[in-house]
């Protein structure tokens, strides 16, 4: 098979582990595809390194475009590429971040370190726990009712 | 020593260093919950390690020597690729906990 080929298939067969094996259901949810359009940006800058800097090369038979060239970089965009690298790293890139996902939310349903969850980030202010000092005077740091007959 | 062969474990530098930050400026917790972390690489690792040897066996990718470790696992597998599909997926976990951990959105193992 082609690496195109492969690609596909892959997508199908994760997509179909993530909605009917483990059930997690994840494509049908807002938080992944917003993670996966995050996660896609940056996955275009590094794969643009690996192809672009050619420490990766591709033959041409088993993508849409033609080979990686000898000496420099390949196409930027066009002949089947996108930021140096084939398209086809799209499909292999989602079915390696949703089985990722899939399997790491499919643990936590499972009950494996459930918690903690995540949040709230630093700047966001949690309200304050009780004080753990409120005891040691007995009055929840309340003025007693008595407190003018002393 | 070559710096050159530390090219692809150096691009995977910079996704680390994109993507660490997130544990303790959102709390993803991704990092303390270290048993799950190892645990969902599994499948993943399996996977994607069958598929290189694949595409490195059939040709649909190589591996410039020079900017590689030069270490090879079974099935002519660079040590760099697996060091990928460790990295990617921890990215992958911490992008979609900062997510929630900012907005809040249901992911579906809510206790």
């Amino acid at each position: 098979m082609t690496y195109t080929q492969l690609g596909v298939l892959a997508v199908i067969l994760v997509v179909m582990f993530d909605l009917w094996a483990a059930r997690t259901r994840l494509v049908t949810r807002r938080l992944f595809w917003v993670a996966y359009a995050i996660i896609v940006f940056f996955q275009l800058i590094t794969n643009g390194m690996f192809t672009g800097f050619g420490i990766v090369r591709y033959s041409g038979d088993a993508i849409i475009g033609e080979s990686s060239p000898a000496a420099g970089p390949p196409a930027f965009i066009g002949d089947g590429r996108l930021a140096f690298a084939p398209v086809e790293d799209l499909l292999f890139g989602f079915a390696l971040v949703l089985l990722s996902l899939c399997c790491w939310i499919w643990l936590g349903c499972r009950g494996l370190q459930r918690t903690p969850l995540a949040g709230p980030p630093i700047w966001r202010r949690t309200t304050p726990p009780p004080s753990p000092f409120a005891p040691f005077d007995g009055t929840n740091g309340k003025i007693p009712p008595d407190s003018n007959n002393i | 020593m070559d710096l050159g062969r530390w090219s692809y474990v150096a691009v995977l530098g910079f996704v680390l260093i994109g993507c660490l930050w997130l544990e303790f400026a959102l709390r993803t917790r991704v990092l303390v919950r270290t048993r799950r972390l190892l645990a969902s690489m599994v499948i993943p690792v399996l996977v994607f390690y069958s598929w290189d040897v694949y595409a490195v066996a059939s040709g649909h990718w190589t591996f410039d020597p020079g900017r590689i470790l030069g270490i090879h696992l079974p099935g002519a597998v660079p040590i760099d690729e697996v060091l990928f599909f460790l990295v990617i997926p921890l990215a992958s976990i911490l992008t979609l906990e900062a997510v929630r951990s900012v907005r809040g959105w249901k992911a579906g193992d809510e206790p």
